[in-house]
C-alpha cells in the first residue's frame, strides 16, 4: 500500500501529487486506467469534486477507487454543493473508509458550470471547512455535540500565487494556516520569479507548498488561460516557445516545459513539491516526471 | 431602499391570461415606477399589449404605493372596473402583488419578478445593498457587505476566482473582498480581515421571518 500522505509530507522528500477527474456518468474505466497509470509514479492523487461546477461522479467515490487500487488519495471537498451537515457526514464516512487526506476548497461559482440554475450552498467557506476538520478531531461536531469515535485528517488548502492583488490572497493564506492547513497546492504557476517572491513570504509558515503545474497543450490554451482563468499567468516567452514548436509536437513541448519547471523547482529547492494537473491528458504525467528527472 | 423588479417576458404574461378575456391592470407609483417596470408608461404599454392579444382591459390604475394598506381604498375607488375583470395583472413587486391579492377578490397575475432590495446607484443601474440575512457582519468588513456583494457570500476573504479586483462570475462586478481589503487597509484595520469569521447563523431569522416586539403600555 502507498505511504500515508502526511508521512510523505514529513519525510522531507520532494513531493509529487497529481489529479484524477471523475467521469460524467458511470463508465469508470478511463478513470481506473488513470489511477493505474499514476498510483506508482506520484505520492498521492487528488480526486476533483464536481470541478468547474460540472456535475460528475463524486470525489468521495473516486478516492475509494484510488484506495482499492492501492494508491494514496486526496479527497477534494468544496463548500459549493453541501451544507455543514453534509460536509461533516462525508468527512466521517471518508475517514471510516480509510481516507486520511482532505483538500478543503470553497469551490467554483455555480454559473461557470453546467447546472446554472442550481443553488450555490457556501454554508461554510474553505477556512471554516478547515476549522470544521480540526473541530471534529477534538471529538465535537460544529453543533458542539460529542462525536462517537475519533478521526485524524491531514488537511490541505489551495493558494493562488499569481492573484492580483496578492495581499488579500496572502491574508486568506495565513487564515488557512491558522485554521489548520498542513499543506498547500497552488494554482498553476509559470513565472518562476513571481513564484519565488511568493515562496519568500510563504516560507515563514510551517506548511508544505506544492507548486501547481498545468500542462500546456497549445499556444492557444495559454492565451485562453491568461484571458479567462483567474490567477493563471503564462509569460509571453512560454507562449512563443509553444508557438515555435512544430505542428504535432506541441504537447511534447508542453511536457518539456512542465518537466523543466519541475526540475528547477526541485533542484533549486524553491518549494516542497509539485501538484501536476494534466487536465484530460493524464497519460502524459509519467512523461512530465521523466522530463523532470524523476 | 427600494424593491427592485424586472418585467416578466410578455409572452409568459399573456400565456398566463389564457382563458380570461376581461383584465384589470395595476401598477405601482413607488419602487416599480423607479425601476421603469410598473409606472404610468409601462401600465399603458401593458394595456396595449393585452388589447392587441384580443382581450378587454376593464381599467388601469397606478397605485401610489402598492404595498401600503391604502391600496385597499385605491382599488375600492375602481371597484366597478375591477369587478368587471376576471383577473388583475399587477405590475408591482411581490409585496404589492400580495397586498393587491388580499383586496382584489379575484386571481392576480404578477407581471414582474422581484429581484432584491437595493438602490439606483447611477441612472438605470440598480445595486443590491442588503439581503437581510439577520446576522450583520458590517462591523468587520468596513461597512461593505460580503454576504450581499460577494457572489458566494464568503466571510473570510476572497476566493481564487477574483481577477484584477473583479468577480469571476461577472467581470463588470467588483470583487467585494478586494473592496473590503482596500478600505480596511486605508483605515489601518486589516486586523479585522485577519480575524477568523465563524460560520454564519442561517437561522438568525425565523423562516418565515417574523418579529414580535414588546410594546410599552401607555
Amino acid at each position: 500500500m502507498a505511504q500515508p500522505f502526511r508521512e510523505t509530507l514529513r519525510s522531507g522528500k520532494f513531493v509529487v501529487t497529481s489529479e484524477i477527474g471523475p467521469p460524467k456518468g458511470t463508465k469508470l474505466e478511463p478513470m481506473l486506467h488513470h489511477i493505474d497509470l499514476l498510483k506508482d509514479v506520484v505520492d498521492a492523487m487528488n480526486v476533483t469534486d464536481n470541478q468547474s461546477s460540472v456535475m460528475r461522479f463524486p470525489s468521495l467515490g473516486g478516492t475509494l477507487l484510488v484506495r482499492e487500487k492501492g494508491g494514496e488519495p486526496i479527497l477534494q471537498m468544496t463548500c459549493r454543493d453541501r451544507n455543514r451537515l453534509a460536509l461533516q457526514a462525508d468527512i466521517l464516512f471518508a475517514y471510516s473508509r480509510g481516507i486520511r487526506t482532505i483538500l478543503c476548497l470553497t469551490g467554483d461559482a455555480v454559473p461557470v458550470g453546467d447546472h446554472k440554475q442550481a443553488k450555490g450552498v457556501f454554508d461554510l467557506d474553505s477556512v471554516q471547512l478547515l476549522c470544521a476538520v480540526r473541530t471534529m478531531e477534538t471529538g465535537k461536531d460544529l453543533g458542539g455535540n460529542d462525536l462517537d469515535g475519533t478521526l485524524e485528517i491531514c488537511a490541505g488548502a489551495i493558494v493562488t500565487p499569481e492573484a492580483k492583488p496578492i495581499e488579500p490572497q496572502m491574508i486568506k493564506f495565513e487564515k488557512k494556516v491558522e485554521a489548520g492547513a498542513e499543506f498547500f497546492q497552488t494554482q498553476a504557476i509559470y513565472d518562476l520569479d513571481n513564484f519565488r517572491r511568493f515562496m519568500d513570504r510563504a516560507r515563514k509558515f510551517k506548511v508544505k507548498i506544492l507548486a501547481g503545474i498545468i500542462l500546456l497543450t497549445s499556444p492557444r490554451m495559454a492565451v485562453y488561460m491568461n484571458r479567462n482563468v483567474p490567477g493563471v499567468f503564462v509569460p509571453q516567452s512560454l507562449i512563443d516557445e509553444m508557438e515555435a514548436a512544430p505542428k504535432g509536437a506541441k504537447i511534447a513541448k508542453g511536457i518539456e516545459i512542465a518537466g523543466r519547471t519541475i526540475r528547477r523547482l526541485r533542484e533549486e529547492q524553491v518549494c516542497d513539491g509539485v501538484h501536476v494537473m494534466a487536465i484530460g491528458k493524464e497519460e502524459t504525467v509519467p512523461d512530465i516526471l521523466k522530463a523532470a528527472g524523476f | 431602499m427600494k424593491s427592485i423588479t424586472r418585467a416578466k417576458p410578455m409572452e409568459s404574461i399573456l400565456a398566463s391570461l389564457d382563458g380570461y378575456d376581461h383584465v384589470f391592470v395595476a401598477g405601482c407609483g413607488t419602487c416599480a415606477t423607479l425601476c421603469r417596470t410598473g409606472g404610468v408608461e409601462q401600465v399603458s404599454a401593458m394595456r396595449k399589449a393585452i388589447e392587441e392579444a384580443g382581450k378587454l382591459v376593464t381599467g388601469t390604475l397606478v397605485i401610489p404605493t402598492a404595498c401600503d394598506t391604502l391600496t385597499h381604498e385605491c382599488l375600492d375607488q375602481n371597484r366597478e372596473a375591477l369587478e368587471e375583470a376576471q383577473v388583475v395583472v399587477v405590475m408591482a413587486c411581490a409585496f404589492g402583488v400580495q397586498t393587491a391579492a388580499g383586496y382584489a377578490g379575484r386571481p392576480v397575475q404578477p407581471a414582474l419578478d422581484t429581484l432584491f432590495f437595493g438602490l439606483e446607484t447611477s441612472p438605470g443601474r440598480f445595486q443590491e445593498v442588503c439581503m437581510q440575512c439577520g446576522d450583520c457582519v458590517l462591523a468587520q468588513t468596513a461597512g461593505i457587505c460580503p454576504v450581499t456583494a460577494c457572489h458566494k457570500g464568503l466571510l473570510n476573504g476572497p476566493c481564487g476566482g477574483t481577477k484584477d479586483g473583479k468577480c469571476e462570475v461577472d467581470s463588470a462586478t467588483d470583487c467585494a473582498w478586494t473592496l473590503i481589503y482596500e478600505k480596511l487597509q486605508k483605515m489601518g484595520r486589516l486586523d479585522l480581515m485577519r480575524t477568523y469569521c465563524k460560520p454564519r447563523n442561517h437561522q438568525a431569522m425565523p423562516k418565515p421571518g417574523q418579529v414580535v416586539i414588546a410594546l410599552e403600555r401607555g
